[in-house]
């Protein structure tokens, strides 16, 4: 792996940009931070996937985790949902913050957490149910059963995600399944905007769809950023350009572990890396 | 790849791997047909002998000395045991894979117990019927002191028919693709509701496999009966029988009426047994024939029904 070869030790080169990412962000007040982790690392069976991973979210804003295949981002993704729990022998040291508050405590109600901070998948997964009910599945896991209140909710939050007027006449007796991907992928945002959420997790929520539906689910993103804050893995980089307020590059060491090289306003990542690694991927030179 | 465009090397190689691709399709397409033709000659075979002996007076009817009479105390034994079994079965079945599913531990102390019933269940399975019928004789007839019942020889069913319900129920859960799980667990469903919401709506269809592959066993099990349920039943049921009804297990009605778990039931496949093994009737012949095509006639009409029930839960469940 020659290009992790010419930085022999990652790990310290990322503490000296931790500091940059304090200093970009020096001007953020605190009620603003939405999430921080500090010192996050993800062990699966004692194999570091992800290490020591500390960085700060901005409310209403939205992070685009970007690197190669295998940098840990959609794994550090999980942590915010604590998905990595559902995962055998997975072991997450180090502290996820939610509005200040540790979402690894003992007393934290991952129910709750994940309905704060809600998820959308790299395939869509609607659920083989009518697109009511998928839109509706999570309010009725939570007690709502008013037909009035869920009908209401199914339509603001189909609306929200750019899907009302294409499904509105067969909301009930079509199937989510029979939607088209980029349908499909809307609906499943849809689903989890009828949570009520806070934060919205993407794991490469366009990668399995043509490039019209991905330009569509990119407008909705950019639109949902007024109410919601957002994180989104992807591998498209044009992608993080286009939508994304801020990107934090990922790549993986020597010993495959992924870590965080730098972080930073998307326009500059782009154009300014600070590290040559950022600069070898974001040109194509790397991954 | 040499790029070598001679027509006659390009000829030979497909020609085999046609022969080949020939081959393979008559050879799976005589497979099926073979069983195919194996399960019509058997229906075949008892529609013909029991042509002229199944009608409704033989089905509805009750045995006759004199005459051939009819089965139907047998056959209302054969629905009644069905029934006890998998409402016994079922639930059990079903909670078990469940848990092997969805709740067991792979790994650790946990592990050890997962290997255990793991293999409990494939110990069970390959006991023969028999003894497993001689298992329910001492526990339920002797030890018990219940003597033949129907409710003892369900047990006997459950026990034999569990470990196949909850390895198939295990499976059929398992085969729902874990994204599903996922996406309800990321809106901030519990596992219950997960499992209960999504899982077991999904695992339908490969659950009803499971009901109906036990209910075939149920209705063919001969062995674990006979020590069971016993052989033995009078020739008239008298349904209106509530002689004594109560919680009083000493009241005639616990140990004749054709309602209660706590009588000789005879099934259908016990009934072929005994009038072929020490039948000495004129009919016996006709009777063994006519039972025979009643049987299959109820695990067709059986399976097609769970299909069916199974059609309409999952949409329902679905809505899809």
């Amino acid at each position: 792996m020659p290009t992790t070869a010419t930085f022999p030790q990652p790990v310290i080169r990322r503490v000296e940009v931790g500091s940059s990412i304090v200093a970009e962000q020096a001007a953020t007040a605190p009620a603003d931070l939405k999430i921080s982790t500090e010192h996050v690392s993800v062990k699966y069976s004692g194999k570091t996937a992800v290490r020591d991973v500390s960085l700060e979210i901005r409310e209403r804003s939205i992070l685009a985790l970007i690197g190669p295949s295998g940098s840990g981002k959609s794994t550090f993704l999980r942590c915010f949902n604590r998905m990595n729990d559902l995962i055998p022998g997975a072991t997450v040291e180090g502290e996820v913050c939610l509005d200040g508050e540790d979402i690894g405590d003992a007393g934290v109600s991952v129910v709750e957490l994940r309905r704060r901070v809600g998820m959308v998948f790299q395939r869509p997964n609607p659920f083989p149910m009518s697109i009511y009910e998928n839109v509706a599945y999570g309010p009725r896991r939570r007690g709502m059963n008013s037909r009035a209140q869920l009908d209401e909710l199914v339509e603001t939050s189909l609306k929200r995600a750019a899907l009302w007027d294409e499904v509105k006449d067969d909301l009930r007796r079509k199937s989510g399944l029979a939607l088209s991907g980029g349908q499909q992928q809307r609906l499943c945002i849809a689903r989890v905007l009828a949570t009520d959420p806070e934060v919205i997790l993407m794991d490469e929520p366009a990668s399995a769809l043509d490039p019209v539906s991905t330009l569509r689910i990119e407008e909705l993103m950019r639109e949902l950023r007024e109410n919601y804050t957002i994180v989104i893995v992807t591998h498209n980089m044009q992608q993080a350009a286009r939508v994304s307020d801020v990107t934090a590059f990922f790549t993986m060491a020597e010993d495959r572990a992924g870590y965080l090289v730098e972080m930073g306003p998307t326009g500059r990542i782009f154009t300014r890396p600070a590290e040559r690694l950022t600069e070898d991927y974001i040109s194509g030179r790397f991954g | 790849m040499t790029a070598n465009h001679s027509p006659a090397s390009l000829h030979r190689r497909t020609s085999r791997a046609i022969v080949a691709d020939r081959a393979a399709t008559i050879v799976l397409w005589g497979t099926a047909a073979f069983v195919l033709l194996l399960l019509g000659t058997i229906i075949l075979h008892f529609a013909l002998a029991a042509w002229g002996v199944v009608s409704l007076g033989f089905i509805f009817g009750d045995p006759s000395d004199t005459a051939l009479g009819g089965v139907f105390p047998v056959f209302w034994n054969s629905i009644y045991m069905l029934a006890l079994t998998m409402l016994i079965a079922v639930p059990v079945g079903i909670l078990g894979g469940i848990y092997m599913s969805e709740y067991a531990r792979e790994t650790g102390p946990l592990g050890l117990v997962t290997s255990a019933i793991r293999f409990a269940e494939e110990a069970i399975s390959s006991v023969p019927s028999i003894v497993v019928g001689l298992f329910g004789l001492i526990l339920f007839v002797d030890t018990f002191r219940w003597g033949f019942t129907a409710l003892g020889g369900a047990f006997a069913l459950t026990l034999f028919n569990l470990p196949l319900m909850t390895r198939l129920s295990e499976q059929a859960l398992r085969a729902v693709p874990q994204d599903e799980r996922q996406a309800s667990l990321a809106l901030g469903a519990t596992k219950w509701q997960t499992i209960r919401h999504v899982v077991l709506p999904l695992a339908i269809p490969g659950l009803v496999t499971g009901v109906i592959l036990t209910a075939g066993r149920v209705f063919g099990e001969a062995a674990v009966l006979l020590f069971t349920a016993g052989i033995g039943t009078p020739v008239h049921y008298d349904f209106a029988n509530f002689n004594g009804f109560g919680l009083d297990f000493n009241s005639g009605w616990w140990h004749t009426s054709p309602w209660s778990p706590l009588r000789p039931a005879t099934t259908l496949s016990v009934y072929i047994w005994k009038l072929n093994s020490e039948g000495l009737g004129a009919f016996k012949n006709q009777l063994a024939d006519g039972s025979a095509a009643i049987l299959i006639g109820m695990v067709l009409i059986f399976n097609l029904g769970a299909r069916a029930v199974g059609r309409v839960l999952t949409r329902k469940l679905t809505a899809a």
